[in-house]
């Protein structure tokens, strides 16, 4: 389970968490988000844009 | 007054002090302005006096911001994280919510009790309106923000202007697609601000309730769920609207309904004028640019910024939509409005104006010179553009 931030404003995706108000459930990997995925908190940076975090 | 310090390992020591931070304290008193009407009322016993909010929102801001001028000052990058955490600033927003289910309740009881003639309450409708327009405002500065509380306190704000919708649309499609053609909340070179408003007010509601039954259907939910954010929303208005038409009877419809349009018109207007013409261009791949500090326009007036906190430092917003307002920064050499938004939203009204003083703006900004493919031009007025300032017209 790996973990990838917004560049821009630092929302951090966890795959162990998901995340459940934007209906990803835990354990969704960042694969599997949709292309079109815009940071869930500013919406500026996009899914290509996202960093992954070391574990 | 609070100095923050930091010592820096390269930059030394650093201190800071806001000078704006008790400026901030008018957001409490702004309710003030639109009771000064029902106040003065009851001093002279003319009704004229119900006009003096409208005056002073549209023709003595106006004046302050070219009085006051303009305010260049910024936080030290290195000291808005202390900025950021210092709990007096979000307070403030906190407590600006009440406020604005304050005003709408003693006007529409003044209304409700006082023989008024209807132009009285037609004005008092419009004060009413400008007002909860703000609380679109208080609204945007705390659907921003990252904790649950200030989420959801923007939505009970939105419940005062009717307009629940606002944070989704506008968090999850204004600012993907600001600045775009495709944007119904971004306005085009040649589109005046009431053609501007048949697109930007049905469009933010389609935008904002697809956004929300996908999210919703992600969840596995239906998009009539109680989940539905925008719907939490709208239920608290009918409450509260409703209480108001049973508490001070069948006069709250025309009056309820002009407030409500007018709220949301003073969104509209922001939005006409935060991002008029400007484009975004499309990469290699198709995809546009990520938004620039020039896909904005700014105003840096101190009076009107105090009382929309920051709103109108729009382009480091745009680049940062989770800053808390008293971080937001100015910026040399980019886009300005020539004078505060209430002054601008007067001259949006008159289109002839608009368009005379903001066409030869928008050409001479230094990323456009005068090149209209860098613009956003409504195609239903494309060629009279075009016939006018193309073929190497306008440059600065």
């Amino acid at each position: 389970m790996s973990r990838y931030r917004c560049p821009g404003c630092d929302y951090v995706y966890d795959e162990a968490q998901g995340d459940e108000h934007e209906g990803y459930p835990p354990g969704t990997p960042f694969d599997q988000l949709p292309d079109d995925f815009t940071c869930p908190d500013c919406s500026v940076r996009e899914k290509s844009d996202f960093e992954p975090l070391p574990d | 007054m609070i100095t923050y310090t930091l010592d820096h390992p390269e930059r030394g020591h650093i201190e800071y002090r806001d000078r704006k931070r008790y400026l901030w304290l008018s957001s409490l008193f702004m309710p003030l302005f639109p009771l000064l009407g029902v106040l003065l009322y009851f001093g002279t016993g003319s009704q004229w006096a119900l006009a003096v909010p409208l005056v002073f929102s549209y023709l003595i801001i106006p004046c302050l911001d070219y009085l006051l001028g303009s305010d260049e000052n910024n936080p030290p990058e290195e000291i808005v994280p202390q900025l950021e955490a210092d709990r007096y600033y979000r307070v403030l927003t906190w407590i600006t919510v009440p406020m604005h289910f304050i005003v709408l309740i003693a006007i529409a009881w003044f209304v409700g009790t006082q023989p008024l003639t209807a132009w009285s309450v037609l004005a008092l409708a419009i004060t009413a309106g400008s007002y909860s327009g703000l609380g679109i405002n208080t609204a945007h500065e705390l659907g921003h923000k990252k904790p649950a509380f200030e989420r959801w306190l923007a939505r009970v704000v939105l419940a005062v202007p009717a307009y629940g919708h606002f944070c989704v649309e506008h968090n999850r499609g204004h600012h993907k697609d600001v600045a775009t053609p495709e944007d119904p909340a971004s306005s085009r070179m040649g589109e005046n601000i009431y053609q501007f408003a048949l697109r930007e007010i049905p469009g933010a509601f389609r935008r904002g309730w697809e956004v929300e039954r996908e999210r919703l259907a992600r969840q596995g939910r239906s998009v009539w769920s109680l989940h539905n954010e925008v719907l939490q929303s709208y239920a608290l208005s009918a409450v509260l609207q409703g209480a108001l038409i049973f508490a001070f009877g069948w006069i709250m419809l025309p009056f309820l309904l002009i407030h409500n349009v007018w709220a949301w018109f003073q969104l509209t207007s922001a939005n006409y004028i935060e991002h008029y013409g400007l484009l975004r261009l499309k990469d290699s791949n198709g995809r546009y640019e990520r938004c620039q500090p020039h896909h904005s326009w700014n105003a840096n007036y101190i009076f009107s910024n105090i009382v929309l906190f920051h709103l109108e430092r729009h382009s480091d917003h745009h680049a940062n939509p989770t800053r808390r307002y008293q971080s937001l920064r100015n910026f040399d050499d980019i886009p300005e409005l020539p004078n505060g938004y209430y002054g601008m939203y007067l001259l949006a009204y008159v289109p002839w104006l608009w368009f005379r003083v903001m066409d030869p703006r928008v050409l001479a900004l230094p990323h456009i010179h005068g090149n209209l493919n860098r613009v956003n031009i409504d195609p239903a007025h494309r060629d009279r553009i075009l016939a006018r300032y193309g073929a190497g017209g306008v440059t600065a």
